[in-house]
């Protein structure tokens, strides 16, 4: 079973040399710590900021410069600045090569469940709406049962929907799942996880064909 | 053209009760400080306030809300005050929550004279309740599109970094966000800055905010730009 830092490193090695990647707030954000030196990839923050760097050194803190999770960040050579709108259009516009972000629930047709708990938590949806609607490409790190043990891999979301058939690739602690046409298709197993644990987690359809493969992790 | 103010409560003097007003800023980071100060002072009432964020219990637009100045906010994300999620939960505030590219867009309709924009985000969702949907083909394939207005706002409250007399703004870092869109998009926007320098000093080229946009510039005081998660790393 793979604990929050396993599942970022997982989701590391789908990133591209030359990709612009979108990191939502929790798990996602430790991606950036997992990409591959020397590896070309720009990271995008939503409220206006290409080329995000890592979190400024004690002391050297600046309130103008902070990430979508509202973090004091830093610059990398060749950032640039711009406002809300044109970092929308390049989300829209399809320029964004990976959105990575957390879920609550994801369904078997790709549907995705991440902002609101009827009556119980009301926070908003963010920029979440809008990337889920245009992102190329969709990976969602999330684990793979609730508190209470109830599967959130589903036939069929039961909280308010944030994206309808959009997810592309799931990453929880037990398994890294593909979203097809057919259902979540299983393609790895965590480190000491069975297939039958997997399925047992698994409340949508699950395709298991063949040898399941263990993953790999550095 | 000279279109400085004294100050923020000259700036807002004329803002009144029931008002529309949009306030830049993601977070605590651009955020018109003074103005905010300045309204909590004139105590106007039943305020509809367009901005992504609510601030946090004791800064920002939080502040706004402790006093019950406002009536209704529209905004993306509002996860960081608890007093918002009372007074949402309890009824006595009414809340539109709207995807953040939404937001930024429906602003930057506004500016840009197009009183309506189509977009994919919330097709599907409960946003999309109520709502006009077309389909238009995209790289071939036929994909359906909200229909969002442009907002239409009494007042627009921006906060730049640099500013001259005729209004032209220059923001900085990522306090930027939302600030130039709403600049645009207000009946009347007032613009604070941290710098008001002479006019002709700003070069051309850099200006991100032309002042054609802006009605009412001043020189801001005592900016605290509190940091709302302060992350740091060791040397």
């Amino acid at each position: 079973m793979l604990d929050k830092i396993g599942i970022a490193k997982r989701i590391a090695k789908e990133i591209k040399d030359g990709y612009y990647v979108n990191l939502g707030i929790g798990i996602p954000t430790l991606v950036a710590n997992y990409i591959p030196q020397g590896m070309n990839v720009v990271l995008q923050s939503e409220n206006g900021l290409l080329g995000m760097g890592p979190f400024p050194f004690e002391g050297e803190e600046d309130p103008d410069l902070i990430n979508a999770g509202k973090q004091t960040i830093t610059t990398v050579p060749g950032s640039a600045f711009f406002d809300s709108a044109m970092s929308f259009g390049m989300i829209r516009s399809r320029k964004v090569d990976l959105t990575i972000l957390g879920a609550m629930e994801v369904a078997d047709n790709g549907d995705i469940a991440n902002w609101k708990i009827p009556g119980k938590m009301v926070k908003g949806m963010g920029g979440a709406m809008d990337l889920v609607a245009s992102a190329k490409n969709i990976i969602v790190a999330m684990q793979h049962v609730n508190k209470a043990g109830e599967s959130k891999l589903l036939p069929k979301c039961e909280l308010p929907l944030t994206g309808v058939n959009c997810v592309k690739k799931i990453v929880t602690e037990l398994a890294v799942l593909d979203v097809t046409p057919q259902g979540f298709k299983l393609l790895e197993r965590a480190p000491g996880v069975s297939v039958e644990e997997i399925k047992k987690a698994t409340l949508g359809r699950l395709i298991v064909e063949g040898e399941i493969p263990e993953m790999v992790i550095d | 053209m000279n279109k400085t103010v004294k100050n923020a409560d000259e700036a807002i003097k004329d803002i009144f009760d029931n008002a529309t007003l949009m306030l830049g800023g993601f977070g605590l980071c651009g955020i018109p400080e003074n103005c905010i100060t300045a309204l909590v002072k004139k105590g106007v009432k039943g305020l509809t306030c367009i901005s992504n964020n609510a601030g946090v219990d004791d800064f920002g637009i939080g502040l706004m809300l402790k006093t019950r100045q406002v009536k209704k906010m529209i905004s993306s994300y509002v996860g960081e005050n608890a007093e918002f999620e009372r007074q949402l939960l309890s009824g006595e505030l009414e809340v539109e929550l709207i995807p953040q590219g939404t937001l930024a867009t429906r602003c930057l309709a506004a500016g840009y004279g197009m009183p309506a924009v189509f977009t994919p985000a919330g097709v599907g969702t409960e946003v999309a309740i109520g709502k006009e949907s077309r389909k238009f083909l995209v790289e071939g394939v036929e994909k359906e599109f909200l229909m969002e207005m442009a907002f239409d706002a009494d007042f627009a409250i921006v906060k730049a970094w640099k500013g001259d007399p005729h209004g032209n703004l220059i923001f900085r870092e990522t306090a930027r966000n939302f600030n130039p869109m709403m600049a645009m998009a207000g009946k009347i926007t007032i613009a604070e800055v941290e710098e008001l320098v002479p006019a002709g000093t700003l070069e051309p080229d850099q200006i991100h905010t032309p002042g054609i946009y802006v009605h009412r510039i001043f020189q801001g005081a005592n900016y605290e730009k509190r940091i709302e998660q302060r992350t740091v790393r060791k040397k």
